[in-house]
């Protein structure tokens, strides 16, 4: 039922489709960032289609592993067909249209999207900061955010007490049981540790 | 002195009327969770409400990117502390789809039994919590028993009253213990006797019925295009349901209903969770009925599960074993899947995407909260600010899920 939904797609938007695949029964499309309003306008208005239901909407970065760095991830579902679909687009600069015109829902996702990655939602009514204060600088869940750094807001009190770094900082407690995706541009890791290749 | 009878224009009369803005939170007595909402206030009618949330936030997505799939469980269990075995049990599906194995019959219907148990309990907290804002403290403490009955059978099972940490990939951290039947089947009258004294003593009771019907109205076509799923989006009518709409599990085997109301107002949502505790009593007898008394909990699998203590001490291919899942983690294919299953709150789903590697790449959860409570703006403009408690209980928003 809903390979129908790609083998549509394709038709319809022929190269703006990149590649589709269906890795674990997960229909997955990637399009065209150029023409990804276009494309869920298409999802959400035809009538076999008919995906009226806002589920996610996400980033994944793949710094250092992959070009283009960043994949924007929509997941949406029809109430009247049942059938599910993930629209993916690639994108360098971390800027795509928002689809808060065309699913409502979309908005607090674009809003967190924007404030874990720093993807600009073109369009987006009200693009500020949900999960972290307005004073956070950068974009933690970005593989070159060390997941060590603290921002915090009010600066920790003078004294002995004051190493209040999370507990997985550079004494690992115990180092070759984890590993971490953080790295910068060059791949180095952030944490200093041997990465498992 | 100047005479009465001058003309005045009335508007000069009167006191000068800007807007006030009001914070609500993000610690206020009168609401659960950590949320704070800025009104605008005409008198006492909101005419704009600002819902900023991100008090909870732990780094629940960066910090999964740094152990083994399994050191995610404590993480999930912190999501949605109401009702964490459903929270466990939903990102082993997820890791399981990814390996592409699933877990014996009977670890299926322990695992429902299980997730049903922690559903009652979000239900029960949320209605408990609800009436207990709108003044009615002693359906609070009923319901909190009751719920304490489903938590003594919890920590005999898990070891924790609270956060289990109980769901592995490919099976349960332990087998069910040998009484958890007898427990079960024991506790449940008792809740529900509770349950339904609570009923009686709210549904029947003017004030509390004022401050629900008709209040926080959404339309069926909104609460969609929100993307809000589970009880909220039923209660517009919607009969939506993870497990039957795409049943998972050992849901297709259970006879249950899918309570729907038809308004969707703070009545319709109070009432379908109401029903939903009576359903998941409904699967709970239909699970235990249908789960056997012996055979294996976990798959068979050495790659995934962890050999038997034993073992582990006797041999060395089970110290190896051992060894290699615990520092390495578990091997999950390359590749992306999005897993859903319905929570205490709705569709709560994980999106996660492996590099081949024991570490997950990325853990993106999609709480059923966010959605829900993104809406809230939109129930609260236009009603009063005493309208905001109810409405607000009657969503169920867990800080923990909502703010990742």
């Amino acid at each position: 039922m809903s390979k129908k939904v790609l083998s549509r797609l394709n038709k319809q938007f022929g190269d703006a489709v990149v590649e589709t695949h269906s890795q674990f029964g997960d229909d997955t499309a990637v399009v065209d960032p150029a023409r990804w309003k276009e494309i869920a306008l298409f999802l959400r208005d035809d009538r076999k289609l008919a995906f009226d239901h806002f589920i996610d909407i996400t980033a994944v970065d793949w710094l250092g592993r992959r070009e283009p760095r960043y994949e924007v991830v929509l997941h949406l579902r029809s109430m009247s067909r049942l059938h599910r679909i993930r629209l993916k687009a690639r994108i360098d600069e971390p800027s795509i249209d928002s689809l808060v015109e065309v699913w409502r829902g979309a908005d607090w996702f674009e809003r967190e999207c924007f404030d874990m990655f720093g993807i600009d939602f073109v369009g987006h009514p009200d693009l500020r900061r949900i999960l972290m204060y307005e004073q956070f600088e950068g974009h933690p869940l970005r593989k070159d955010y060390p997941a060590q750094q603290t921002q915090p807001l009010v600066p920790y009190r003078e004294g002995a007490n004051n190493d209040k770094l999370p507990p997985f900082g550079e004494d690992m407690g115990m180092p070759f049981g984890r590993q971490t995706h953080d790295h910068d541009a060059a791949g180095r890791n952030l944490l200093g540790f041997e990465k498992e290749s | 002195m100047e005479p009465l009878d001058v003309e005045l224009d009335e508007g000069e009369l009167e006191l000068p009327t800007d807007p006030m803005l009001l914070n609500m939170g993000p610690a206020h007595p009168a609401m659960h969770g950590t949320v704070r909402i800025v009104v605008e206030l005409s008198g006492e009618t909101i005419t704009k409400a600002d819902v900023q949330i991100g008090y909870l936030h732990r780094g629940f997505e960066k910090m999964c990117e740094r152990g083994t799939w399994t050191h995610c469980f404590p993480y999930v269990d912190r999501l949605n502390y109401a009702s964490p075995l459903l929270n466990n049990v939903g990102f082993a599906l997820a890791v399981e789809k990814m390996l592409g194995v699933t877990v014996p019959e009977r670890c299926q219907h322990y695992r429902v039994a299980l997730g049903e148990l922690a559903r009652i309990c979000d239900h029960l907290v949320c209605l408990g919590a609800m009436a207990m804002e709108l003044g009615a403290f002693t359906p609070f403490l009923y319901m909190t028993k009751a719920r304490e009955l489903i938590w003594d059978i919890f920590e005999e099972e898990t070891g924790a009253r609270v956060t289990h940490s109980f769901g592995r990939v490919g099976g349960m951290a332990d087998p069910p213990t040998d009484n958890f039947k007898d427990m079960v089947r024991t506790a449940m009258p008792v809740a529900l006797a509770l349950i339904g004294d609570c009923e009686k003593l709210l549904l029947e009771n003017r004030i509390f019925l004022d401050r629900l019907e008709n209040v926080g109205v959404i339309s069926q076509k909104d609460a969609i295009a929100l993307g809000w799923t589970g009880p909220v989006l039923r209660s517009t009518g919607v009969a939506y349901d993870v497990r039957k709409a795409h049943p998972y599990m050992s849901y297709d085997q259970y006879e249950f209903d899918v309570p729907v109301g038809s308004q969707g107002d703070n009545y319709d949502r109070f009432m379908v969770r109401l029903e939903e505790l009576r359903q998941s009593v409904r699967i709970i007898d239909q699970a235990l009925d249908q789960m056997a008394d012996t055979g294996p909990v976990d798959i068979d699998d050495p790659r995934i599960v962890l050999p038997p203590k034993n073992e582990v001490y006797n041999t060395i291919e089970g110290t190896i074993q051992h060894f290699k899942i615990i520092m390495e983690g578990i091997k999950v294919p390359a590749g992306e899947c999005y897993s859903y299953t319905e929570g205490g709150n709705g569709e709560l789903g994980f999106y996660l995407v492996s590099d081949g590697s024991g570490t997950p790449y990325r853990v993106r959860i999609r709480p059923p909260c966010f959605a829900t409570t993104q809406g809230l703006s939109q129930l609260i403009v236009g009603n009063m600010i005493p309208d905001v408690v109810p409405t607000f209980g009657s969503m169920n928003m867990i800080g923990g899920e909502c703010d990742h």
